[in-house]
């Protein structure tokens, strides 16, 4: 009988112990997507239908991550234009919501098509504008955001069937929503189209490094007719944050993004009556056990902490292995990370692209520090990165303690931290041992055992023998620390509703 | 001859035991001629944070048990409270003997609160879960679960219907509870905690406190173990709570103290007071051989 | 045995081997994979109605898959080898000559189904080495496979190999009668412990209704390398059947790239059992030589004759 697979040392030590050579016999050629992005040089407010001019007349210069190239100037919303744009969302708003929902609904239809029509061009912009692997803006952050239109438009018309007994069901009535750089267009999506199926208005602001997709899709709300100043989209930094959270048009105050700023939009919203919900950050345990199909669990590790560049709230950061398989699952994650591609985003076989932004670059690299400092160990293939532009490469640390920074807070970036654990009590023990609770990771091959953990971890959303998955029919969202409210699915629209 | 009766000394109860407030403070309490009653325990922080202390230890057990087994728990407690309608009625209302209708009237309403809610234990779920339809080959499904422990915050008014109005919806999915009385009518909840103690409700799954607002909503708003906050409060409290719940993002679910609330309306219940306090968990699993 | 290979999970296969058809291959990245898999070829015929005649031309085709009106000949490789029925061995080694670079590979072992008694399916081996056959490509026994009796399984493959002597040996599981990847990488563990260095597992006959996949040639390929790492003895991999473009040719040759990694770019090690794949690999060669695109009877042996 064959024993198991790399479990044991060669029983040979004096010969050197085999290696797999991934070198470069075959190289891949550049492969650029040389889809036209359609960028305008300068990219005025949305509001009220219209592209309008900031009051104050400033502009910034959005970036691309990836070559530090600018891209286009956006401009800056100060208190003046927010207002202006919550004022084209109340307007709008009784009309909006009168309208049948079989009407609010065919609107969102036509945004879902007219996204799918554009879908290549907006993926180039969202490469060139954020960073990520044009293979996902591609195959990820565009259909799935042209499928949450699509799916929200046909809540629209069932908002009875979707709460039952309750009296009535109204909007809460304008919107503002904050919403991250990491899946720009997605997020949005996440946001507008349950808000807009429900009857809502909305001030929507982008994340300052991502505001371009947002801007194009202003084109596409324009080519759907949805009526003006449905939606509203103001641009620019942290006091554009502060001021649309702030405005008292606001019934409600949608967010995504740090824990840290969803504390202060709390605070900045308390005895105001707004309702809020707030998807907030995370530090998710991945945990694998000695059962698990572990190539399989390999690659949901790599797809847990490196899609995205590890930009993701719900990324498997915290890697927790049963010590039985450890020495396996670690030597074939080395294996792993050295197939993949770190550089240029708009090429079609780059597996991590740019890091977002110089500061966030900043940041990883500080909590790596961090962790070295503390005493893990840091495991980075061989891999060339561009001069220019902010880059990191796929990094693993082993010999992480819990009290380590590295396996406490959230790193955002391809980082992923590696603990073992003994049995299922300790497994779920340290996966419940932080204050975030968004997601968690299952690897095991005994059915019972993934009920059972699943029950136990105190987390939104759990894969098992998967991560990272998404879809616009599953609720998403925290427990915890990691914020409240939901978004998918029957349960993300009830956050967008009254309840009489 | 008469005898000198012997009178109960209102106690507090959390963690399935009677105390008096850690801090052995109390403050007298009197009937509506003014006829003095006893002395209510002034709960301090302490109290509080050894309640919800006995709350998290009673919620895993709490929450796991069957969803059958709780609705039958809440059932023999509205039993209990039903069969002590008269002790019950007159601790509404001591020293007013005409104000005895309107109490058992109350009585007789918390009963039918708790049948309501004991009846939701195995039902909530069917409504609140879901299987849902993803575009991959996966079987999604989002499940609720309970918050933890969860703050109440009772208002002056029907100081057992609106207390209990409060738990029922929070102990019915798994919830533990520590909650706050009638600031003005504390008295009740005393009673009640004797009531709760000889039901079957496992100890610490509800822990009832007495005291002032002012005093303990700040630890209400930042104790990051409360998970939860479901009450009615001012606007000034409100604002309070929120600035303070920031910290440990606490799930809020507060009513204005300024509107009345009818609690005598069937409005007041139903399946919403419990999704307010449970979460939504969705799991992914591959279908494949 | 399960307990101690692991699981593996199918959902999670065909995930991680999507990915590799996102692979764009382009320019000198793409002429390298083509004639790469040019050379992996074992081009086959496997049929009832083949002839001496037949076998005969699939040799030419094998040593030059295509002439170019003066290009350099050596443009185009040979393919790696032929593979026929035992009884065309001896026409095929006679086309091929006594030393030729083009292997001849047959499958004996009462291919497909197997379902001959042992005695006879050695015989068959021994016969095919002897009509000079330089590999053999033996199938399994599935029933004893599907029936648990995995000592039996591994037995026989003992037995062929043996009877193979100097030939290299290639074991084809029938992954469609297996089903599950499970099952698949269980076989790829019975067999690899066996097999020496130069011998090959293999997918399938080609004769059932799903062969080569992507996701089986995962699990395989991913039992090689676990074998490898664990006592250095490299054995290689053959898809077949079902692999007719380029497009998928490359592919393939992505996941042994990002899986077994360079050592395995190499007929040496990889093969891929197929017959019109040949011709829809030159003919995306000559369109990146002329820039044109090909018809396909522009190229021999062409079944296509629109």
């Amino acid at each position: 009988m064959p024993a198991a697979p790399a479990a044991k040392k060669s029983r040979r030590p004096s010969r050197p112990a085999p290696e797999l050579i991934f070198g470069d016999l075959w190289e891949f050629d550049p492969a650029p997507e040389t889809a036209d992005p359609k960028l305008k040089p300068r990219y005025d407010l949305f509001i009220g239908g219209a592209f309008v001019a900031p009051a104050a007349g400033r502009y910034f210069d959005s970036i691309n991550p990836a070559n530090e190239q600018k891209l286009a100037e956006i401009a800056v919303a100060d208190e003046r234009d927010v207002d202006a744009a919550y004022a084209a969302a109340r307007r709008a708003q009784p009309g909006w919501e009168r309208l049948s929902g079989a009407e609010r609904g065919k609107y969102l239809y036509r945004l879902a098509r007219l996204l799918q029509d554009r879908a290549r061009e907006f993926a180039v912009a969202e490469t060139l504008d954020g960073g990520k692997p044009i293979k996902e803006s591609r195959d990820f952050d565009v259909p799935m955001s042209a499928a949450h239109f699509f799916y929200h438009a046909g809540w629209a018309d069932k908002l009875d069937y979707a709460f039952p007994g309750a009296r009535s069901i109204s909007a809460h009535g304008v919107v503002g929503q904050v919403i991250p750089w990491n899946f720009p267009l997605l997020m949005l999506a996440w946001k507008l189209a349950p808000a807009l199926a429900t009857g809502n208005t909305v001030v929507l602001k982008p994340a300052e490094t991502t505001s371009i997709t947002a801007l194009k899709l202003a084109e596409i709300l324009q080519e759907a007719e949805l009526p003006p100043g449905v939606v509203n989209f103001v641009t620019g930094a942290g006091e554009t944050g502060a001021a649309v959270v702030a405005h008292p048009a606001a019934a409600k105050i949608a967010f995504t993004g740090s824990t840290e700023v969803g504390r202060r939009i709390m605070r900045a919203t308390a005895g105001t009556g707004k309702k809020l919900t707030l998807e907030l950050g995370g530090k998710a345990a991945n945990i694998v056990f000695d059962d698990a199909p572990l190539d399989q669990a390999v690659e949901g590790i790599v797809n847990g902490i490196f899609f995205n560049q590890g930009h993701v709230c719900c990324a498997g950061s915290r890697l927790l292995v049963q010590e039985g398989v450890a020495d396996t699952v670690i030597a074939k994650l080395k294996q792993r990370i050295r197939v993949l591609r770190v550089g240029d985003p708009i090429d079609k076989n780059t597996d991590i692209g740019a890091i977002n932004s110089r500061e966030q670059l900043e940041r990883i690299r500080r909590l790596v520090d961090a962790g070295v400092k503390e005493g893990a160990t840091l495991h980075q293939p061989p891999c060339r990165l561009p001069a220019k532009g902010f880059y990191f490469q796929p990094s693993l640390f082993t010999d992480v303690q819990q009290s380590h920074r590295i396996a406490r807070e959230e790193i955002f970036g391809p980082v992923l931290s590696i603990l073992t654990f003994r049995t299922v009590d300790e497994a779920i023990e340290k996966a419940n041992n932080t204050a975030y609770g968004l997601s968690a990771g299952v690897w095991t091959d005994k059915g019972s055992r993934i009920l059972k953990m699943s029950t136990e971890l105190k987390a939104g959303v759990v894969w098992a023998n998967t991560y990272n998955k998404f879809d616009p029919a599953s609720p998403f969202g925290g427990y915890k620390e990691s914020g409240f409210g939901r978004e998918g699915g029957r349960h993300g629209l009830a956050d967008y509703v009254k309840l009489g | 001859m008469t005898r000198l009766p012997i009178t109960k000394t209102p106690k507090v109860y959390v963690g399935g035991a009677f105390i008096r407030s850690e801090s052995g403070r109390t403050f007298p309490f009197k009937d509506a001629r003014g006829a003095f009653v006893g002395h209510i325990p002034q709960c301090t922080r302490k109290d509080l944070r050894n309640a919800v202390e006995a709350a998290a230890k009673a919620g895993p057990g709490w929450a796991r048990r069957t969803a059958y087994n709780r609705g039958q728990i809440l059932y023999r407690l509205a039993e209990m409270i039903e069969a002590r309608t008269g002790e019950l009625a007159a601790a509404l209302t001591p020293g007013q003997p005409k104000g005895v209708a309107a109490a058992t009237r109350e009585i007789g309403a918390c009963v039918d609160r708790m049948i309501h809610y004991a009846g939701w234990a195995d039902k909530y779920e069917q409504l609140l879960g879901s299987v849902n339809p993803v575009a991959a080959p996966y079987f999604n499904f989002t499940v609720t679960e309970p918050m933890g422990v969860v703050g109440i915050l009772a208002p002056a008014e029907a100081p057992l219907l609106a207390l209990l109005s409060l738990i029922a919806p929070a102990i019915v999915s798994g919830n533990t509870v520590v909650a706050l009385a009638s600031e003005p009518n504390p008295y009740p909840a005393t009673v009640l905690g004797e009531v709760l103690a000889t039901s079957d409700l496992p100890a610490g799954v509800v822990n009832l406190l007495t005291g002032f607002r002012k005093e303990l909503i700040p630890t209400f708003a930042t104790h990051a173990h409360l998970r939860a906050l479901s009450g009615v409060t001012s606007a000034e409290e409100t604002k309070a709570l929120q600035i303070g719940a920031a910290d440990s993002i606490k799930r809020l679910h507060l009513q204005p103290a300024e509107s009345p609330i009818d609690w005598y309306d069937p409005r007041v219940q139903g399946l919403y007071p419990i999704r307010n306090l449970v979460e939504f968990k969705t799991t992914w699993h591959p279908v494949g051989a | 045995m399960l307990d101690e290979m692991g699981p593996v999970d199918a959902v999670g296969v065909e995930e991680r081997v999507a990915k590799y058809g996102t692979r764009s291959i382009k320019k000198a990245a793409k002429l390298f994979g083509l004639k790469l898999a040019v050379s992996m070829v074992d081009l086959t015929t496997l049929e009832g109605k083949d002839t001496p005649g037949k076998v005969a031309a699939l040799c030419v085709k094998a040593r030059t898959p295509h002439e170019i009106a003066g290009g350099d000949p050596a443009q185009i490789p040979m393919v790696a080898a032929v593979c026929v029925y035992p009884a065309m061995v001896r026409h095929a080694r006679r086309a091929l000559g006594a030393s030729s670079s083009v292997k001849i590979a047959s499958v004996a072992t009462a291919f497909p189904s197997g379902q001959a008694p042992l005695r006879t399916r050695l015989a068959e081996v021994r016969a095919a080495v002897a009509d000079g056959a330089d590999e053999v490509d033996m199938v399994i026994n599935r029933g004893a496979f599907l029936a648990g009796e995995f000592g039996r399984v591994q037995d026989e493959i003992a037995a062929v190999l043996e009877a193979c002597g100097p030939a290299a040996l290639k074991v084809i599981f029938e992954t469609s009668e297996l089903e599950t990847y499970d099952n698949i990488r269980l076989a790829s563990f019975l067999a690899l412990r066996l097999l020496r260095p130069g011998d090959f597992i293999k997918t399938s006959t080609g004769k059932t209704s799903s062969n080569a996949t992507l996701g089986n040639n995962q699990v395989m390929i991913e039992a090689i390398r676990d074998h490898y790492l664990q006592t250095g003895v490299a054995i290689g991999m053959k898809p077949a059947g079902g692999i007719r473009t380029a497009k998928q040719a490359l592919t393939f040759l992505v996941a042994v790239k990002e899986t077994l990694g360079d050592a395995w770019l190499t007929n040496r090690r990889y093969r891929f059992g197929a017959s019109s794949l040949l011709n829809d690999l030159l003919r995306q060669l000559e369109k990146e030589r002329t820039g044109a695109y090909q018809a396909p009877y522009a190229f021999s042996e062409a079944t296509e004759s629109y």
